[in-house]
């Protein structure tokens, strides 16, 4: 939710932000005052949001898997790992909603508990580089010189491997664990960060009233933060939820190559490949959970695109 | 031009051996001792030692990134831990296979995904561009093994016009191999589309918006001779760019999708390695990746530049 609530919040502030409002409502005193303003601004955020078909789909969508990981022990009848006694390879019924697999597991409670993981783990491997990146862009590029360079080298050539592979790679060497995961999404997304945060930056760097915070002896952090900043959140904040629906893509591959997160978990990818071998006898197993990351992808990608249309209009693709 | 020429080359040798650089610190100094990682756990101390001088472990570590370069780039890449075979010839053979898919592969996508960019493109927000927006939208995102299974789902199980499994033997021949590179091609096609459909759409919308585009339609021009000979000339200039950074996606693409139907490519080999924890064996596919991925890219930036004249004066 986190990830949510950040989007929606920092879009706001953009928006509404033609020339009354100041650049530094993003952390000033008057901001953390206004809870009941945060309220209606999330609440204007989704409006704008249902506004568009598409959009308003996806944002359901996100919306119901993050109720699911909220609320996800609730709503699963069973355990992701009881194996329950005269019950394997049981197709969908009342009494299991999506059947069982071939050790008897509940399919309906295992793909309901699978969405704490997939959404935990995809969402705090992005906020962590979203946030690592974001400063390092921002002070680089404000920096500049052979810090920015050396930087920016090194940035471009983690780009050069391809992100699957880089992430193979990495778990290959450290082996495979769910915290393990959480490392190389931040190491993997890091640079990519970085790097529209930089541009970005590197913009606004010439724009006037920079310059005039400058000459009135402002400092560095204060420039960056209340100057910089804000110009730079709504391309981040369409940049977050495109990095968390590439963090969810990756985390349910990395799950399927067998080199993600590890049984017994309730991995949606992990839990396809171990369907596969058994997909005559149970592919309701197989099925259900490939259905699962299907709607949070497409969904998580719709409300990016709708996010974007509200916060960088006029840009296509 | 050939000053840019000098330039990218210069700029590629750069990224090669930084990212070198990145793969050997991953694989030779993050996992601690290698002598210990090859020889097991219950190992001898004299044992481990002598191994370690073998394969020049105990010298500092600029000397062994050195070495182990020199011995890359002269064409000796070791033996694999887990098979004893030499890792050339084994990574060679794979990526002759991944070849003929990413070929087949780039056959179907390329032409499909343009058409079908140029047509959203001139058609910008009327329903026909809305239904491949939102189509391609819905599919980007979808992990290659979903694609993957619904395609041998519904066309193996179901229509049985394609095998499911694409384990070919060593040696197969393209043609003869055709049967069986359909689906993962297929697979892979998904996922290139619907990035280079969206892409080419957002370039053919913004050139449209030009005015040169408005001057040639009030003159009277067709409309068939405006986009054919002024906007797609412009528009599908980025989509160069796009392919080749979306081959890159592909071969991402491939490492899960050779898993899904067994083909057996750099990406099976890769998961492979990973299993049996083979060091050279994932160095070597990650370093040949590399070098292919960033030809691939200095390849789009020349016919880039050499197609538009105003990127070679910057």
């Amino acid at each position: 939710m986190t990830v949510n609530g950040y989007n929606i919040s920092s879009m706001d502030g953009y928006t509404a932000g033609g020339g009354g409002s100041d650049p530094a409502s993003l952390f000033s005193e008057e901001r953390r005052r206004g809870l009941a303003a945060a309220f209606s601004r999330v609440g204007r955020a989704l409006r704008e949001l249902y506004a568009r078909p598409a959009s308003a789909l996806g944002t359901t969508l996100v919306l119901v898997f993050f109720f699911m990981a909220l609320f996800g022990p609730l709503i699963a009848p069973y355990s992701a790992t009881e194996q329950i006694a005269g019950a394997a390879r049981q197709a969908p019924s009342l009494q299991h909603l999506f059947g069982t697999d071939h050790l008897g597991r509940d399919v309906f409670s295992r793909v309901v508990l699978g969405a704490r993981d997939i959404l935990a783990l995809a969402g705090l491997g992005t906020l962590l580089a979203v946030t690592i990146g974001t400063l390092v862009g921002m002070f680089s590029a404000y920096r500049g010189g052979w810090v920015d360079e050396i930087s920016f080298r090194l940035f471009d050539s983690l780009l050069a491997l391809p992100a699957l592979l880089l992430a193979l790679l990495l778990l290959g060497v450290v082996g495979p664990s769910r915290s393990s995961v959480l490392v190389v999404l931040v190491i993997v997304y890091v640079p990519i960060v970085a790097r529209v945060v930089r541009s970005v930056v590197l913009s606004t760097k010439q724009k006037g009233f920079v310059e005039a915070a400058r000459m009135q002896g402002e400092s560095t952090a204060s420039i960056v933060r209340r100057d910089i900043f804000p110009s730079v959140t709504p391309a981040l904040t369409v940049e977050a939820a495109l990095r968390f629906s590439y963090a969810i893509f990756l985390v349910a591959s990395l799950g399927f190559l067998g080199v993600g997160v590890q049984p017994p978990n309730p991995d949606w990818g992990l839990m396809v490949s171990q369907a596969r071998p058994y997909v005559s006898l149970t592919p309701w197993a197989l099925y259900f959970p490939a259905i699962a990351i299907a709607l949070l992808v497409i969904g998580v990608n719709l409300a990016a695109d709708g996010l974007k249309r509200v916060l960088l209009p006029g840009r296509e693709s | 031009m050939s000053r840019y020429v000098a330039r990218r080359l210069a700029f590629l040798v750069i990224t090669l051996l930084l990212t070198s650089l990145i793969v050997f610190v991953v694989t030779q100094w993050l996992p601690g001792d290698v002598a210990r990682v090859i020889l097991g756990r219950e190992a001898s101390e004299p044992a481990l030692a002598a191994l370690r001088a073998e394969l020049g472990l105990d010298k500092p570590l600029p000397l062994q990134y050195l070495s182990w370069l020199g011995r890359f780039l002269t064409g000796d890449w070791g033996t694999s831990y887990s098979t004893g075979l030499p890792v050339r010839d084994l990574v060679l053979e794979r990526a002759g296979n991944s070849t003929m898919l990413a070929g087949l592969t780039l056959l179907i996508a390329v032409p499909l995904s343009v058409f079908l960019g140029v047509v959203a493109g001139l058609k910008a927000d009327k329903p026909l561009d809305a239904t491949i927006s939102i189509g391609s939208l819905a599919v980007v995102g979808l992990p290659e093994f979903v694609t993957g299974l619904i395609l041998i789902e519904v066309l193996a199980l179901r229509l049985h016009l394609f095998p499911a499994n694409s384990s070919i033997r060593p040696g197969t021949g393209f043609f003869e191999a055709l049967p069986q590179l359909v689906l993962p091609a297929l697979t892979a096609t998904f996922v290139l589309l619907a990035y280079v459909t969206r892409l080419t759409r957002a370039g053919v919308v913004e050139e449209m918006r030009q005015g040169y585009v408005r001057t040639a339609t009030l003159k009277g021009l067709p409309r068939r001779t405006v986009v054919g000979r002024h906007v797609l000339r412009n528009a599908l200039l980025p989509t160069i760019t796009v392919l080749a950074i979306s081959f890159g996606w592909l071969i991402g693409g491939l490492i899960v999708i050779e898993n899904v139907f067994n083909y057996p490519g750099l990406g099976r080999l890769m998961t492979f390695a990973i299993d049996r924890r083979d060091l050279p064996l994932m160095q070597a596919i990650t370093l040949l990746t590399v070098l292919v991925f960033a030809l691939a890219n200095l390849g789009a930036d020349l016919l880039y530049a050499a197609l538009n004249p105003r990127i070679r004066l910057e």
